[in-house]
């Protein structure tokens, strides 16, 4: 055997381990770590450890209102994405060239736009003086408030995130054998039986991870809740920049940021074994 | 009144005619085999007929009722596709029975039934596998009983044997053939190989560039071929081109010197034409005792037969003689050709 041909796989894969120990193990043992750090407000970081912050956290009603929101803004923008994404995706795959490349394209381009610009801009349509609101007022409804809610929140993060859903779910429904739609509809199923029952169970793997992408990135997501929730409306991620940037308190930023990290890890591995188990039971395949 | 008609049935894909004034009867229990090459237009009929591709003019009636423009799902029309489109995520018995559950067939009826079906294609043992975890040939059965559960009016196969290995194929033929007897289902089949539709059918239409060109039995269309086109694509022969010579009451065609008689055709005195002759049809003799000498130029051994091709002062002819107790010419060497004049036809 050739020294070289059994070193080759390390070799290859040498700079991305090297990446990932350097810029991910790393940093993170690092958090880790100084999530057990005593903070003096007066001395700051100390090198004694402590698990005061994370009993801070477990027995104070802000943080479990903070996780709760953050929780539930991202399950709503999953359920918006997949409700609007998986028929975006499915016309998608139905489109002839050249209109296939054209939308696809068109579905990508929130991604070409600066986060910060795309939260302004949805701030300069949701404020009180937004084209939203002045079309409220110009039919009688009175104002709407929705710049600093967590709507506002969940609208820019659908906008972001949608991509993120719609490309998984038309990989997928580009495997499917179109000769399997036609064979259903000649057995007489009607095309949203046709849908449900053939096209759906099919692309179970692209929903699951579409839905992965969207709910880990919602749910950590920084820019978008601070600048659309406003001063008082924090997410997980707001609330951990606040401890590090504002209070300083960065073992108990360390505490936040892991707990999310915990917490996301759990949900989504355990909506992952609910749909996976459903699609391996029929398909065989992960 | 024909079970299954069409109707100057024309398909235009933008301005390209697919296919032109198609005009085809069906009779019921009748199979029938649309063959062509690929592009005459075959699959594009029985997706007309199927209802995936609209219909730009004229008519298609299934049992004095217009099917026109009825929607795929309201036709109740059998069809085995040529990936067999299982629903992979289901199972044999579940695929075969999603036809009955969506005609809402009480549950034991319906496992009644899908058993009868997958006796029929003899996939009894396999009803709780899943598509994946079968065979090519046992995929094709599962989509064969999947089609005709539903017992449909007709059953369409769009070429439902060419993802088979060959040996695979011609069992299946016998089969499908055997399976549409007891059935007693009125079908159409397109296939682009000529001995499946020979073989299988009852008539077989022969399309080319949209048209049909010929519609006869198997062996009508072996024997007398209407085309030069159908001569050559429905089994081998030799074309050869010449002038036709009427001396005598007896008609002639010259080929490059040599006088050949030939069955009687309305073509005129000097016109061009050619004359087909299959190759078993042409017998070895001793040199100098047929109707022409020839010099094997190659031999191609085929088990139960001889593939010869053999020059000659009509040009290269190709012959067949079946590997019997004579011993087989060899190569460079000379021999006699002779056939009977029926066996030539003459096409235009």
């Amino acid at each position: 055997m050739n020294p070289f041909k059994s070193n080759a796989p390390w070799l290859l894969s040498g700079p991305a381990i090297a990446l990932f120990v350097a810029l991910l193990l790393a940093p993170m043992l690092m958090t880790a770590i100084l999530s057990f750090n005593v903070f003096d407000y007066n001395t700051g970081i100390k090198n004694t450890y402590t698990l005061e912050h994370y009993i801070a956290v477990f027995t104070d009603d802000y943080y479990y209102e903070v996780f709760w929101r953050t929780f539930w803004i991202a399950a709503v923008t999953t359920g918006i994405c997949l409700a609007v994404g998986a028929p975006e995706a499915y016309i998608l795959s139905r489109m002839k060239t050249p209109w296939r490349s054209i939308f696809l394209l068109i579905v990508l381009a929130p991604l070409l736009v600066s986060v910060v610009v795309r939260a302004f801009g949805w701030s300069l349509l949701l404020g009180p003086r937004g084209i939203f609101n002045q079309i409220s007022l110009a039919l009688g409804m009175g104002n709407v408030k929705i710049l600093y809610t967590e709507w506002a929140v969940i609208i820019a993060l659908v906008h972001v995130m949608l991509p993120f859903m719609i490309i998984p779910i038309w990989t997928s429904l580009q495997k499917l054998d179109l000769g399997v739609e036609n064979a259903a509809l000649s057995l007489a199923a009607s095309p949203f039986t046709t849908l449900r029952r053939i096209v759906f169970p099919q692309v179970v793997p692209g929903i699951l991870s579409g839905s992965l992408i969207v709910f880990g990135l919602s749910a950590s997501a920084l820019a978008i809740p601070g600048l659309l929730g406003g001063r008082r409306l924090k997410m997980v991620a707001t609330v951990v920049y606040d401890e590090y940037l504002h209070e300083l308190n960065w073992p108990l930023g360390a505490t936040l940021a892991l707990i999310l990290l915990v917490a996301n890890l759990i949900v989504m591995l355990s909506y992952n074994k609910i749909l996976e188990r459903n699609y391996q039971k029929t398909m065989g395949v992960a | 009144m024909s079970f299954l008609t069409l109707t100057d049935v024309t398909k235009f894909y933008g301005a390209n005619c697919v296919v032109d004034k198609m005009n085809l009867s069906v009779e019921k229990g009748e199979f029938v085999t649309l063959l062509g090459p690929s592009g005459c237009g075959k699959t594009t009929t029985l997706q007309m007929i199927a209802g995936f591709a609209d219909v730009t003019e004229g008519q298609i009636t299934l049992d004095g009722n217009d099917i026109t423009h009825a929607k795929p799902n309201t036709r109740g029309l059998g069809i085995v596709f040529q990936s067999y489109a299982l629903f992979p995520h289901m199972t044999v018995e579940e695929n075969v029975g999603f036809g009955l559950e969506m005609r809402k067939v009480s549950q034991p009826a319906r496992a009644r039934q899908v058993a009868d079906a997958l006796a029929l294609v003899h996939l009894e043992d396999y009803a709780k596998r899943y598509p994946r975890e079968l065979s090519g040939g046992q995929r094709q059965r599962v989509a064969l009983s999947r089609a005709l559960v539903i017992e449909p009016p007709v059953l369409l196969l769009d070429e439902p044997l060419s993802n088979l290995d060959a040996k695979l194929r011609e069992e299946m033929q016998f089969e499908l053939r055997q399976i549409q007897r007891t059935v007693g289902t009125t079908t159409i089949m397109v296939t682009h190989d000529q001995t499946e539709a020979m073989s299988i059918s009852d008539r077989v239409v022969v399309m080319q560039a949209g048209k049909i060109t010929q519609i006869d039995q198997p062996y009508n269309l072996y024997e007398n071929p209407q085309t030069k086109f159908i001569s050559a694509f429905v089994g081998k022969a030799n074309l050869l081109q010449g002038e036709i010579v009427r001396h005598e009451n007896q008609l002639f065609i010259r080929i490059n010197g040599e006088y050949f008689a030939c069955p009687e055709t309305h073509l005129p005195q000097g016109s061009q034409a050619f004359v087909s002759l299959r190759p078993e049809k042409i017998k070895l003799t001793p040199l100098h005792e047929g109707l022409l000498n020839g010099r094997i130029a190659t031999r191609f051994f085929l088990g139960s037969q001889w593939l010869y091709q053999i020059e000659t002062k009509a040009g290269l002819l190709q012959v067949v003689s079946s590997n019997s107790d004579t011993e087989p010419l060899q190569e460079q060497q000379e021999t006699g050709l002779t056939w009977s004049t029926q066996s030539l036809r003459v096409l235009p």
